[in-house]
Parts: C-alpha cells; structure tokens; sequence
C-alpha cells in the first residue's frame, strides 16, 4: 500500500551548471533535504521553504518552488483541507504547526490609516525638534498628591506619585519565549538587544539561563502554569513578572516541550529532569477563578519586594470583562495577545480557528477600563502580530501602552516564516536544541539585528508622530481620533472606535 | 410650514474644529476694575487673525451687585428652549434676577439668538440631598442643559463673572453686548478664524465652566485622548472643541485633583524627558509622575492659551512654543496676547514686554482676592519666565495680603 498520499510542498531546483558541487546545501539544512553522491540530491519531500540552502550556496543555483501540482477546483475542498484530512486518516494525531495563523482573515492593521497635519496645525520635524517614546509600564495613582517644600516649590506628598513601573525607552518589547522553544543564543541576543535599547526581553515559561544574568535590568521573568525554572531568587532577578494565562496562538491550550529539546542547559534552567518532557498544563492548576488569579499576583508581588506583575492573556470573545477582572485583580499590565500571534508549538486547528483579533481586543479593553474608571490602573502590552511600526502606531492609537514583538525579532535574526518551529530542526538555529544549528546563531550578530529593528521602528514611529503634530508618544496613546478606517464594516468600526474615512 | 432646525449644543461636535485665532487677556493686581473697552481696543488691533465667525469677552469682577450669585448667560435659539431650561433653572435654583442681556444693535451683526442672564442660587434642600458641592451642582445642571435641551447654550455659568459672545468680529460683538458699560479686573478676549465651522453663536470663545474661561489660539493635536481622558472623569465633550477640553482639563486638575497651579500648567505642557533628566531627584521624582500620570491631558500641538478665572489668569503656551504669545507688564497691570501690537495699542510704554517660554506660565493673581486654587503659590523669579534679561524684577508677582 502507499504510506501517503501527500505529494511535497515543494520542489527544490539545483541549476546543475552552475552546481560547484561543494556540499554546502548538505551541511546547511537542518531538514535533511539533501543527500551526497557526486553532486547534492534534494528530497522535496522534506523541504520547508526556509531558504537556508538558498541563502548559503555560493553558486547561487539553488530555487525552491511551489510543487505546483493541479487539484480539480473546488471552492469547499481546498488542496490544504484534503492533505490535511489525508494526514490525519494517516496518523490518527492532533496536526502540530507553529508561528501564527496563516489562514486569510482580515488583518484590521492594513485598514486602518492614520491623520496627518496639514496647515491649521503644523506637523512636526523629528529630525529637528525632540520627539518622545519613553514609556512606564505599570500602575499610575488617579491623580498626583504634592505638598509644599517649605522653599516655595512642591513636592510628592508621602506615598503619592507613581508606583514601580518599568520604563522603556521607546515603546516596544520583546515578547515571551522560552529557552528550550528558542536556542539559549536567541536568548543571549534578546537580552543584549534589550539593554541596549532600554527596553525589556521576556523569558517566557523556561526559566532564565545564567548566562543572562548580567541583563536582568531588563528581563521580565515569566511565570506560567508549568513553573519552569520559577524560585524566588528568579522571581527577584528581572524587573517584572508575568503571570502567562493564555497565549494568542493557542488560548486554552497548555505547553509541550518534547523530551528530546531538554538537554542538559535547558534541564538546568528548567530545574527539570534532563529527556523528560516538560508540560505547561492548559490552566494554572492554583487558578481556577479571578480570586486566585489575586492571590497569585499578590504572593509573587510578596516574593519580589512589591515588583510590577503584569497578566498574559490570550484575546478571546469575552476579553473586556477578562481584562477588567486582571486589573482588578491587582495586575500592573495587561498583555493581550491576539489571535495571530506566533508560537513554538500548536495544534493547527487551536492557532487557526480560535481567538480574536489583538486590534479588536485592545479597543474594547482599552474602552472597558476606561469606562470602569481604572484605566489608569495597569498598562495595556499589545502583541500578536505586530508587523511593522505601522501596526505599532496603529495599536498605541487604539489604546496600546507598548506592543510587544516576538515573530518580528525572530525574523530579525534569520527565521523564515517556515512554520516548523516544532520540529526542532531550525536550519536557521534559532528553534533549535541542536548545537551544530544553534550555533549558527552569533548572539553579538543577533543583538545587532535587533537593535537596528527596534531603532527603525522607533525612528518611524517618530515620523508618524511628527506629521501627527505631537511629540510624545502619549498624546498618540488612545487617541483613535488620528485613526479612520477603509473598507471596514460600521459595526467593527464602532466596536474599535474609529470613523471611517471622510468624517 | 416648516420650521427651521434648532441648533443643538452638540452640533459641532462631528466636526473637529480647525482655525487660528487671536487672543488677549488682560488683569490688573491690585483689583482695580476697567472698562471693558479696554479689551474691545486690543482685539480690534488683531483684526486680522479672525475671519468674522467668532469673537468674545469674558471679563472678571462685572456684576459686583451680584457677587455670591452663579451667573448665566444664555442663549437660545427660540423660545420654548428658553421655557424649557427655563423650567430647569426653577427646579434647581432660586432665581434672583432673570432679564434679556443689553445689547445695541452693531452693523454686521445679524441672527442673534435670544440672549438672557440669570442670577442663581442653589436651592439649599436640594443641593443637600444631591451630596454636591455646589460648583458640582451648577456643573451638573450646565451639562444637563447643554445635553438635553436643543437650541439652548449656557455661555457661562461662573460667580460675578460672564461670557459675552457671537457670531461676528470681537470688536463688533463688545460693542454689541455694551462692554464699555461693565468693569471688570480681568478681561480675556478671543477672535476666531475657523475653517470648517457652522456659524452660531454658542460655538464662538470664550469657553466657560463655573469661573474658569477659556480663550485658545492653536490646534490641540492630541484632542482624541484627551477628551477620552476626561471622559473617565464625567465630563462630557459635547463641542469638540480644543477649548472645551482645555477647560475641563483645568477643572479637573485644578479642582478636582487639587494640583498647584503651576504643577497643572506642568501637567498640560510639560518638560521635555531630557529636560527631566537634569533636574534634582526630587523635582525629577515629581515631574515623572506628573507625566507618567497625567499623559493623557498632555495637551499637545500647537497652542497659546489663557485661562481667567476670579482672582486672576493665567497665560500658556504648549511645549514647544508653536503659537505666538507675548506677554508686558506695567506696575500692577499684566497683560498677554497673540501680537505685542495688540499690547501697545492699550498700554503705553510698558514696564517689560517678554515673550513667555514654551510651556512656561505667566500668572497674575489679584491682590488680596481668595485665590481659588488649592496651595499657595509663590513664584520665584527664575520661576516667571522672561525671555529678555533684566526685566525679572518687574516681572515679580505682586505680594498677597
């Protein structure tokens, strides 16, 4: 019988003439694409698309294709949901994939656009006039209490002014991911990047290697349903702590990191058995209803001397009401990830049909704590595909405090988009545990990759704020005035707040 | 028959409110009350800087026979909007005096709407049951008519104090309203040039809420957050306007959250990061809560601003000083406006003519009156900000008895 019906994705081309037949592509792929007799012999079968190969061949004569193989039309059975229903009579298994969503729905960031200055205001120049992205991250009181200081000038009052908050440099973070999903080098960059930029890395729910303990000024330890590397030395190490409820990729669903990802360092950091699999349970088995999601941000706030401790949650139908609850609760920020933010590791059917919108959701909790009066009570971290500074401006002006990128940095430092990450064959060694991948990634190179995206994005930022006409990015925060939509329906655009073009 | 619309309050409010303007605001310390020709003068002098679709006076210190009464000044596009809130006022307050406003008839101005003032008292029953203060009261009732009663527009709503304006150039409007009749020891003046509005009288400066007056010469880029800023506070941003989010955020600083003056002007214009950086920890400390706090009332774009209020005014400009405001001073005597010309067309020779820096305010405080505000303030020298050097000693703010 045939094993499987599936025919590759891909078809890999070597230009045979130009083929200097060094074996590069062979070393390079961590798919193990090619074999070696007398000249490399592709197996399209096991191409991902990651163009490592392509990248890396000095005779520039390698082309990866789409296998563009004929399937008889149909609107309802597309090729993707036949492989998938063959995959599955083959394997009788949940399909795994990772990044995020790649199915088409409408993405709200590319209808959107924003205002500009034209003459009853000036716009202006951030080459020439200061332009201000620094942000705090936290709880801020309702209004500041001052007293006199006797010398005719004030200060704060005893126990007024701002609280512990973390304080970037332009708003933009670095969202959680895990060493043992990503290579301790992607760590390294993260956290090198992030304390030359001021602004913070996320440990995400494996714990923090030593090696990156000279950067924890600007480190969010995570905090998630595993307890991964989690002791009170961890939870006083970084400047914040995030409580992970819900990832955007896959809310409700928990974490599998295979046994075979755990070496020794990650088994370190970890602080679990080396080869055994580490499993995230979907819920935090200590929080099963708002009153323990308090009782866990107030332990952690006990443990850490009063350190701001923020809420990770997936973007789900109900997340207004979520939200307002974790503020209540006593959270310092709010991260809402939505629905096509990236992962490591999901079950396709959890990343692609589950979740809602990160735009949707900060305009409805932005409103709701608004509306609450508690607005000011804790920050508003958005992620889940932002894209370019563009969508960072577009989500700040919908309500965001900050965004946070995790699928951007990694494409800063080589990934590809290839949606394989679960595999742990990252040819670009990134989602990888392998030391010949891994060390293809120098963290000096990747930290300077990713201060020069951050920059970018920030100097562009600066742009957009100047032809708005303000200069500070807290005048854009929340102002979905400077926003009008093309082409979106009247119910979405009064749900984000937004008028449509012309009015 | 058709009748025709009943403008609302809310009628501006689709729209967002473009223009530049000009302004003054004059107050002299010792109390002393002037005509308010005197303000009618320095607005004529800035002709220029309005388009004829709005002008108006506020002036301070007017109906001393009166001083304990919350004043209304009115308009109302018929007369059922007049029974209307009419009725409201007999709910809410003990009525003392209601009569139409004195007016003469001015070439060039035309549909006047029904003009009326009214001098009130809250009834104390009520007031008590309704756990107000009574500045909270009037506020109440003021957005309840602006909201609820179309074709009715409460102009001011303040003590001993009243708003006077139209459709038409200031000039026009002042003498429209006899302004030289009334004295006053603060007058601000406002002329308008907008670019996109309806032309009616309620949408036309200074904007008013219980004492505090607005006049505003600029654009306020970053209206969208601040006006849902105030939103959270119950405030209600009907206008639309820059001007009205700028009283609010007075209001609400001010009074509500009981700022010092000059730390509210902080809030509104504040330092720039790097000028935060160099201050002591203490001040550092201070200015970076202010704004971590109050971000979202960061007015910002350009703007030049005064703010009268009884007991004085006060004269702002944003942060980066992106409209003009010059500001003079002569023995008890401050004056502020767009252009100096309009400054030397009513007092000659000045002790000191300064051009304020950018998010800096100039303060006058009347001599001896209840300083509305919460804390004492005393400005240094160094605190007054004086372009040109040497003029710090005249700058100096007039000791309070």
């Amino acid at each position: 019988m045939l094993t499987s019906f599936i025919q590759p994705e891909f078809k890999v081309e070597i230009d045979r003439d130009k083929c200097i037949k060094c074996g590069r592509c062979v070393q390079q792929c961590g798919w193990g694409v090619y074999s070696f007799a007398e000249r490399p012999i592709p197996d399209d079968s096991k191409c991902r698309a990651c163009h490592r190969c392509v990248t890396y061949c000095p005779a520039h004569c390698i082309t990866i294709k789409r296998n563009e193989l004929v399937f008889r039309d149909s609107e309802n059975w597309s090729p993707a949901l036949r492989k998938a229903v063959w995959r599955q009579s083959e394997s009788g298994g949940v399909m795994l994939t990772s990044m995020g969503n790649d199915k088409p729905y409408q993405r709200i960031f590319d209808y959107l656009v924003l205002d500009a200055c034209q003459v009853t205001n000036p716009s202006i120049d951030p080459l020439r006039e200061p332009m201000e992205l620094k942000t705090f991250i936290g709880r801020k009181p309702d209004s500041v209490e001052v007293e006199s200081d006797g010398e005719g000038g004030y200060r704060l009052a005893p126990g007024a002014g701002m609280e512990n908050n973390i304080e970037l440099a332009t708003p933009i973070m670095f969202g959680g991911m895990s060493y043992g999903s990503v290579s301790l080098n992607v760590h390294k960059s993260l956290a090198m990047a992030a304390s030359r930029l001021g602004i913070t890395m996320n440990t995400g729910e494996g714990g923090l290697h030593a090696d990156l303990y000279p950067y924890t000024d600007n480190v969010i330890v995570q905090c998630a349903s595993g307890r991964f590397g989690v002791d009170a030395d961890y939870l006083n190490r970084g400047v914040a702590i995030e409580i992970k409820v819900g990832q955007g990729a896959k809310p409700g669903i928990g974490g599998h990191l295979p046994g075979e990802k755990i070496n020794k360092e990650v088994s370190t950091t970890r602080m679990i058995p080396q080869g055994t699999d580490a499993i995230s349970p979907a819920p935090h088995h200590d929080i099963y209803s708002i009153e323990d999601l308090r009782q866990l941000i107030y332990s952690l706030k006990e443990a850490s001397g009063y350190k701001p401790v923020g809420v990770k949650i997936a973007c789900v139908h109900n997340v207004a009401a979520i939200a307002s609850g974790v503020v209540r609760a006593g959270a310092d920020y709010v991260y809402l990830d939505g629905f096509k933010g990236g992962t490591g590791a999901a079950p396709q059917i959890i990343r692609d049909h589950v979740g809602i919108p990160i735009e949707i959701a900060i305009a409805v909790v932005d409103q709701r704590l608004r509306d609450e009066g508690i607005r000011n009570q804790a920050s508003i971290i958005a992620a889940g595909s932002i894209r370019s500074s563009a969508d960072m401006a577009k989500a700040i002006a919908l309500g965001a405090d900050a965004v946070a990128i995790g699928s951007a940095a990694l494409i800063a430092l080589g990934c590809h988009v290839c949606q394989s990450c679960h595999t742990g064959c990252c040819s670009w060694g990134i989602t990888t545990q392998k030391p010949e991948l891994t060390r293809r990634l120098d963290p000096e190179w990747g930290a300077e990759r990713l201060t020069n995206l951050v920059h970018a994005w920030s100097h562009e930022l600066q742009e957009i704020l100047g032809a708005l006409g303000v200069n500070a990015v807290e005048s854009l925060r929340g102002s979905r005035e400077r926003l009008r939509a093309i082409g979106l329906d009247a119910s979405t655009c009064e749900i984000l707040g937004v008028k449509p073009a012309g009015m | 028959m058709t009748t025709p619309m009943r403008p609302a309050y809310s009628q501006e409010s689709p729209f967002k409110i473009h223009g530049g303007c000009g302004l003054v605001g004059i107050c002299d310390e010792s109390g002393t009350r002037f005509s308010g020709s005197v303000a009618i003068e320095a607005m004529a002098v800035q002709h220029d800087r309005g388009n004829g679709l709005g002008g108006g006076f506020a002036g301070y210190g007017i109906y001393p026979e009166f001083p304990d009464h919350f004043a209304f000044h009115m308009m109302y596009h018929d007369l059922q909007a007049k029974e209307e809130a009419e009725k409201l006022f007999d709910e809410y307050f003990q009525v003392d005096l209601a009569e139409p406003m004195p007016t003469r008839p001015v070439k060039g101005i035309t549909d006047a709407p029904l003009l009326w003032r009214y001098f009130l008292q809250p009834y104390p029953a009520k007031l008590e049951l309704s756990e107000l203060t009574p500045e909270d009261y009037v506020v109440h009732v003021v957005m309840l008519i602006n909201s609820t009663i179309d074709g009715a527009f409460v102009a001011s709503s303040g003590k001993n104090m009243g708003a006077f304006k139209g459709v038409g150039y200031p000039e026009q409007i002042g003498h429209y309203f006899l302004l030289e009749e009334y004295e006053g020891h603060t007058w601000v003046g406002h002329n308008r040039f907008p670019t996109n509005t309806p032309g009616w009288w309620g949408g036309a400066h200074p904007f008013t809420l219980l004492d505090w007056s607005i006049v505003h010469n600029g654009e306020i880029s970053s209206y969208g957050i601040n006006s849902r800023y105030l939103e959270q506070f119950g405030y209600k941003c009907t206008l639309g306007t820059d001007t009205e989010v700028a009283a609010y955020l007075f209001d609400l600083l001010l009074r509500r959250h009981k700022l010092p003056l000059a730390l509210a002007c902080k809030a509104l214009a504040s330092p720039l990061w790097e000028e935060i950086d160099r201050m002591g920890p203490e001040e550092a400390a201070l200015m970076t809560s202010l704004r971590a706090v109050y971000g979202p009332a960061l007015l910002n774009g350009p703007f030049a601003i005064v703010l009268g209020f009884n007991g004085g005014m006060v004269a702002l400009n944003d942060r980066i000083k992106l409209r003009p405001l010059v500001a003079a001073r002569k023995g008890s005597v401050l004056c502020v406006a767009s252009e100096e010309s309009a400054i030397r067309q009513i007092i000659s020779a000045p002790d000191a003519v300064w051009a304020p820096k950018a998010g800096e305010p100039v303060i006058a405080r009347i001599k001896g009156m209840d300083w509305p505000i919460h804390g004492d303030l005393h400005l240094a020298p160094s605190e007054i900000s004086c372009a040109v050097t040497g003029v710090e000693a005249s700058c100096e703010i007039v000791e309070v008895a």
